[in-house]
């Protein structure tokens, strides 16, 4: 067939069934992204004869004579197109994967387009910006500056990478070429908890373009975690490449490596495979119950389970004084019990990774990784294999929000690179998103508080009940990490935590944003909310009575405790009252419906503990009047803005400009080590190494003068840690009549310490905002209660749309942290965590009743309305 | 996405070739088709080769091809077009290909031109295999969840819409989201007569047509709305709040029309 793509005449053949999207990539069009596959996302938007279509819907056999503009076909780096221009002027994007798309559509758009946005943008996704830097470039704001030498820090400098991802040619994972590539696909477990008893694949292997057939009997014995972290024993050592018990619907029973993805799954259905079905389980409250199912109960202390006998994975118990007495004689108390439910992270860019052996022999693997480093590690744990003949790295990653600290298709590559000396892809589909990839982690979560009549905190309680599903990769970290700054940040004289991390047949939970404080701090300052309505004191005022000030421990339950987390800086009055005095209570919705205002504030230390290390080097390319600089850092780029970050503090350090400053990054070959992007550590760990990098190298300079190859590293070890702090305040109009919630208004205060880059700061509030509403108000991963996911498509899970979303307020504390680069905090997870109950809270003060379910549906609302009136 | 068991793809251009093979399946747009994998789908025949012309209209009657595009449709004059193409989940750029037939012969309940088809007396003309025709109200063509009555070797060629049922019109629609997929959608109409039908669809597993006289009364309505027993259950609501807000519209739509 004949069509033209940008203008260039192609003649090609094409597959039956085969759509325009899949044909473009084939056709190294790599700037074609694929978000769903469904035409749900609008990722892939290309216009075809002039106008705007969705290219995985394209069916190819009418594309004969027509004409294909991509987004790199309306405009270049040299000669951009004016919405590829706008899109950068805004900072109107972070991760970039779904901007292809958008630059795409909304070249489209007249002025006269503005007023009709919502309708016009329901079909372009995006996961990361809340989407009000995306309203801003389509109707030409500018949010970015130039910044001049030496001054970079603390400007709105635009992304290094921005021209390239606005015209689609900055290269995500899979956005490159590689000869001879092979796919890979995966059958995946039909039941919830089974035994393989027998495989038989002669039939596939026998078929034409088939490479291999793997089963458990091609994996390695070594146990290990999908979850990854800086030390490989904070995670259970409970799962294998591919194993002979299959825990949760979906698993990896087998894969097919062929020469197209469409000859392996074909293949597929030609493996005969025996199970001997298992009993299982998917309550958490049964799991641990006696005579439940054991998920792992084969596994013995070297898995690092704390009681595979009653299904739990970790647990904590603890008290600080008599809770139980201090309820008894409190002016008042309230105990109450919160659910949260499954979310799905839904980062545009689905896993992927492709490997091969390079021509010195060592396995090299291009993959969508927040941690390069620790899979580096831990593929050479479970392959026997030396960190020298392995290199992982990532090229830019479209989303991670703690969904790529896992490993969960690098090492199937490996196997698949090793059985067959091919170079092998593996690529999930949205769908595996739903079914394969962890979730975050649905808790159940009951607190009890009380108070003296002068509102004096005398007892806080948390009892934490969460389904980690079939594999404990993070199950016992987010156990920990949820019932510590969430209780810690209240002065309480007697507190009692308990906790249990517990094993079901359902699918795995993971890391998500906020590492599990968010569904504890959804449940406490829900409590808190009511107790200051007990009362009659004001919430905020609530907060300021009881909150920890500078001088105070982190306590949970044990007042000793001795850690390397400190109050460096401390800006959570200023960001209480710089949100209260934002909240207008004039605002009132629609006639008929119910107005109220609620808040809810967060704690989060700066870096994950345990140990966060980061080596960086910062060496001159060029030297002459005009010097070029080279910074290579371990760390990925996500769309948390980190990059651009670091080239800010190196300019700013060497007195020159971001420009020239060119960056290696998240490259086991570009440093030697980086434990990887997460815990919002990017800025404080890698960022302060590269700080001091650079200002060594400053002082070279100054001593040995400019020359070609002069360089300095410098490490960071990730301590001591310092905290920082996010309120939310909201105010909601609620139709008691249908559950509809209409957000009038949107604050949140953060105190991030000194501000590094103001407009990347506001979108990772936006964007950390805009989860959180989803959270919220929408998303769901629902199951059938027999382990298999029924939400499998973007149609039937319902991420916020432009509509959705208000403009939020995003308002600065004033300080300074003294551990941070140029005093600055991280706040990337950070402001996710408030939002949920300080959104809760307003919906309660509107309604006059609450709700203790995430998340707050419309159906939900409305039943509660109903429940209140009968 | 690829549909990886197809094997072949023709393009009708007249009905000689719209005889429908085993594991063949006949497409309108193909924006749903290709939206999920098709296993068992070995081959697809695409009506857009027909050149039907999308819309014809008389003084009683407005026939809407089967290959009408959903942009096409939202076009028309009456607003009840525009407002049953914006309940599509679906962006805009997919209205662009998705079409009239494809969306009534998917037969999900959320299907907002079945709701149309349905609310406005819309009659399917149908293709048999034998090269006859036969004719069918759409609210009964539409048994169920993705069911119809079409049999595997007939074609949904058009809808005809009787001029009279565009004389008045009232709609609501809610979802779970302010532009997601519809929890339930209600159209109401008076026709000239002052005869006033209600259909409930997107809530209900199939659209529900509720005739009422002149002037029906808000417990007429009520106890219509009531005795409907097949509220649907999915991610996009729950069959309590559907049938509340079922309820809820039919009396606004009462009082808008009255």
């Amino acid at each position: 067939m004949k069509f033209s793509v940008n203008n260039e005449p192609v003649e090609t053949v094409a597959q039956p069934g085969q759509v325009l999207r899949s044909l473009l990539r084939e056709l190294d069009h790599f700037e074609v992204k694929k978000g769903c596959d469904a035409g749900d996302c609008g990722a892939c938007t290309v216009l075809l004869d002039g106008g705007p279509v969705h290219s995985c819907l394209v069916p190819v056999h009418r594309l004969e004579g027509s004409s294909v503009t991509t987004v790199s076909g309306l405009g270049t780096v040299d000669a951009p197109h004016p919405m590829q221009q706008s899109f950068v002027a805004a900072g109107g994007f972070q991760c970039g994967f779904c901007t292809a798309g958008l630059v795409v559509t909304a070249s489209t758009f007249t002025e006269d387009d503005h007023d009709d946005l919502p309708r016009l943008l329901k079909g372009n996704l995006c996961r990361c910006t809340g989407y009000r830097s995306i309203h801003d470039a389509i109707t030409g704001v500018s949010n970015t500056v130039t910044a001049s030498a030496g001054h970079a820090a603390g400007t709105s400098i635009a992304p290094p990478a921005a021209m390239r991802v606005v015209t689609g040619t900055e290269p995500y994972t899979l956005d490159v070429k590689t000869t001879g590539l092979v796919h890979l696909a995966v059958l995946g477990s039909p039941h919830p908890h089974a035994r393989i008893e027998s495989i038989d694949a002669t039939a596939a292997e026998a078929m034409d373009g088939v490479h291999a057939v793997l089963t458990h009997l091609d994996s390695p014995g070594v146990h290990f975690s999908t979850g990854r972290h800086e030390d490989r024993n904070d995670d259970p050592d409970d799962s294998l490449v591919f194993d002979r018990v299959l825990r949760f619907r979906g698993q990896r029973v087998a894969a097919v490596v062929a020469d197209t993805v469409r000859i392996a799954e074909l293949a597929l259905a030609a493996i005969a495979v025996d199970y001997e079905v298992l009993r299982a389980v998917f309550d958490p409250r049964l799991a641990r119950e006696p005579g439940a199912p054991l998920v792992h109960g084969d596994k013995g202390p070297e898995a690092r389970i704390a009681a595979p006998e009653r299904n739990t994975v970790a647990e904590f118990h603890g008290e600080l004084g008599d809770v139980d007495a201090a309820v008894a004689s409190a002016a008042a108390s309230v105990s109450g019990t919160w659910t949260t439910q499954r979310v799905n992270h839904v980062a545009l860019e689905t896993h992927a990774a492709r490997g091969w052996i390079d021509g010195d022999g060592r396995l090299v693997l291009r993959t969508s990784s927040q941690v390069p480093f620790l899979v580096r590690d831990e593929l050479c744990h479970i392959f026997g294999l030396e960190p020298e003949g392995v290199r992982v790295f990532t090229a830019r990653v479209g989303g991670g929000f703690g969904g790529k600290q896992e490993l969960l298709t690098e090492d199937l590559v490996t196997l698949a690179v090793l059985k067959t000396g091919r170079a092998v892809q593996y690529e999930f589909t949205r769908e595996d998103e739903f079914t394969l990839a962890p979730t975050r982690h649905p808790m159940q979560v009951s607190v009890t508080v009380a108070a003296t009549a002068d509102g004096t905190l005398t007892a806080l309680a948390v009892d934490q009940l969460m389904d980690t599903g079939a594999y404990g990769n993070h199950g016992i970290g987010v156990m920990f990490h949820s019932i510590h700054e969430s209780v810690e940040v209240y002065r309480c004289a007697n507190k009692r935590v308990d906790a249990q991390s517990v094993y079901t047949n359902n699918l795995p939970s993971g890391a998500f944003r906020g590492y599990g404080l968010g569904q504890v701090i959804y449940a406490i300052e829900s409590a808190l909310d009511e107790l200051a309505r007990e009362l009659g004191i004001d919430p905020f005022e609530l907060r300021r009575r009881n909150v920890i000030v500078p001088g105070d421990n982190f306590v949970v339950t044990d007042a000793e405790a001795q850690s390397d987390l400190s109050m460096a800086s401390y800006g959570l009055d200023q960001c209480l009252d710089l949100a209260e005095a934002a909240l207008d209570h004039s605002l009132t919705g629609p006639q008929g419906w119910q107005v109220g205002t609620g808040m809810a504030l967060a704690m989060i230390a700066t870096i994950a503990p345990r140990g966060h290390f980061a080596t960086a080097t910062v060496t001159v390319l060029e030297a002459g009047p005009e010097p070029v600089f080279e910074i290579a850092v371990g760390t990925a780029e996500f769309g948390n803005g980190t990059t651009t970050v670091h080239t800010q503090l190196v300019a700013t350090a060497l007195g020159t400009t971001v420009d020239r400053i060119r960056i290696r990054q998240s490259d086991t070959d570009a440093t030697s080590y980086d434990t990887g992007a997460f815990g919002s550590a990017g800025v404080v760990v890698a960022g302060k190494a590269l700080l001091v990098a650079a200002e060594q190298l400053r002082d070279a300079i100054a001593s040995d003068g400019l020359s070609v190859g002069l360089s300095a590293t410098a490490d960071h070890d990730g301590t001591p840690r310092s905290v920082s702090f996010n309120v939310h305040a909201f105010r909601v109009a609620v139709n008691p009549a249908t559950g509809e919630v209409q957000i009038l208004q949107s604050i949140q205060a953060a105190d991030a310490g000194v501000v590094l880059n103001p407009e990347q700061l506001r979108g990772q509030i936006e964007g950390g905002t805009a989860q959180a509403i989803g959270s919220a108000l929408f998303e769901e991963v629902l199951l059938d209660g027999e382990g298999r996911v029924t939400t499998t498509a973007l149609r039937n899970y319902y991420v916020p749309r432009f509509v959705d979303l208000p403009v939020t307020e995003v308002l600065f504390a004033e300080t300074y942290d003294p551990l941070g680069p140029l005093g600055a905090k991280s706040m990337s997870e950070a402001p996710y965590n408030p939002v949920a109950p300080a959104l809760a809270n307003a919906i309660r003060d509107a309604m006059g009743v609450r709700s203790f379910e995430l998340p707050m549906s419309r159906d939900r609302l409305w039943r509660l309305a109903s429940t209140q009136q009968g | 996405m690829d549909l990886i068991d197809v094997r072949e793809v023709r393009v009708a251009h007249s009905r000689a070739d719209v005889v429908l093979g085993p594991g063949e399946r006949a497409m309108g747009g193909g924006t749903w088709l290709y939206s999920e994998p098709q296993p068992g789908l070995t081959g697809i025949l695409d009506l857009t080769g027909m050149g039907w012309e999308p819309v014809t209209r008389t003084t009683d009657t407005l026939t809407i091809a089967a290959t009408c595009t959903i942009e096409t449709l939202r076009a028309l004059p009456e607003p009840l077009f525009e407002q049953c193409a914006d309940s599509l989940l679906a962006s805009w750029k997919i209205q662009r290909t998705a079409t009239v037939g494809g969306n009534i012969a998917l037969a999900l309940p959320a299907g907002p031109m079945t709701s149309l088809a349905s609310a406005l007396d819309g009659v399917a003309v149908i293709w048999t295999a034998d090269g006859g025709e036969r004719r069918e109200p759409v609210a009964e063509f539409v048994t169920g969840v993705v069911t119809t009555t079409l049999a595997a070797d007939e074609i949904l060629r058009a809808i005809e819409i009787p001029a009279a049922s565009l004389h008045r019109t009232a709609f609501r629609r809610i979802s779970r989201s302010s532009m997601g997929r519809t929890g339930t959608l209600v159209i109401g109409r008076m026709d000239a007569s002052g005869e006033t039908v209600i259909t409930v669809s997107g809530g209900t597993t199939r659209p529900r047509q509720l005739r009422f006289g002149v002037a029906p009364s808000a417990e007429d309505v009520a106890s219509s709305v009531d005795a409907i027993d097949d509220w649907y259950d999915d991610p996009h609501g729950s069959p309590d709040w559907r049938r509340a807000m079922s309820l809820l519209f039919a009396e606004q739509i009462r009082q808008e029309l009255s």
